[in-house]
């Protein structure tokens, strides 16, 4: 589900994949937590192009990685919500600490204009 | 209203059985020729319930949950029904953001997710007794209103 990540200087980029459930949510989370040791990591973008579900499962998944970036100074942002997805967001209030894109090179470009 | 069909399911309480349960009640309630957004509002919904039977009514992987989805007409119903530890206070539990496991990085959101997505969700629980999640959700709603325009 997980793998290929990316790095943009200080920025992680990871791709979310399939179907973000309680099953999957302890994957992903020490997945992204094994990453987040890196200490020079300060913004982190959560790809969910291929991400086709989620319950509140994955609201637990980005509070908990928000809070790790959140103490870094860094901004995590999400691209690519899908219909379900944002529905499950928005009721969640999650837009309120992340923030959300079109693709993963506006979400790039928006973190590099707030923290030059 | 008349039952028009009715299945019923049972799984051990373990997290992958979690997309099996959500994909058999949609493909269930397919028959209701349902929109893509109703389908998935009952997935989630579903997962929703299934989740909670299986980390706070159980909290182990080798007890039953069961659901039993019924077809009517316009809408469908589902139950999802653990024998597991029960709830001590529902409305509590039922309240956004309130959630007892906090250090599994719940939020608390579950019922809340339940409650918008379908059109009624009751829940009946006894501690020591299990839980019983009962939804609706009806089927081909807007249809009809504008029918009526
Ligand atoms: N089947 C159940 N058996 C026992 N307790 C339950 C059951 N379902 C829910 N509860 C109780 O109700 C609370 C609220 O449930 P809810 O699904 O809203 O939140 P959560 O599961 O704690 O977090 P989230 O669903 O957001 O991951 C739970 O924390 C738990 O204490
Ligand atoms: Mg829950």
């Amino acid at each position: 589900m997980l793998a290929d990540w990316k790095r943009k200087g200080d920025i992680l980029i990871v791709p979310l994949k399939g179907e973000l459930d309680h099953h999957q949510a302890d994957k992903v989370r020490d997945f992204l937590d094994r990453l987040l040791e890196d200490a020079s990591i300060r913004h982190l973008i959560l790809d969910l192009s291929d991400l086709f579900f989620m319950d509140s499962s994955g609201i637990g998944v980005f509070i908990g990685r928000y809070k790790t970036i959140s103490k870094r100074g860094g901004q995590v942002c999400i691209t690519n919500v899908n219909t379900q997805l944002h529905k499950v967001l928005e009721l969640s209030g999650l837009y309120r600490i992340l923030k959300k894109y079109d693709t993963v090179q506006h979400a790039v470009d928006g973190i590099r204009r707030v923290s030059v | 209203m008349k039952v028009k069909n009715e299945m019923r399911l049972e799984f051990l309480s373990r997290s992958q059985n979690e997309s099996f349960a959500r994909a058999a009640v949609a493909a269930f309630a397919a028959q209701l020729d349902p929109t893509l957004e109703e389908i998935t509002d009952i997935k989630t919904a579903v997962s929703e319930a299934v989740t909670n039977a299986i980390i706070h009514g159980y909290e182990n992987p080798n007890e039953m949950v069961q659901i039993i989805t019924r077809i009517y007409d316009t809408y469908v119903e589902i139950e999802v029904i653990d024998h597991g530890k029960g709830i001590e206070d529902i409305e509590l539990a039922r309240q956004p953001l309130y959630t007892s496991k906090p250090e599994l990085e719940r939020s608390g959101m579950g019922f809340t997710v339940m409650e918008t997505f379908m059109d009624q969700v009751e829940v009946i629980s006894a501690p020591g007794q299990g839980t019983k999640v009962r939804m609706i959700k009806y089927i081909g709603n807007e249809e009809r209103e504008t029918e009526r325009e």
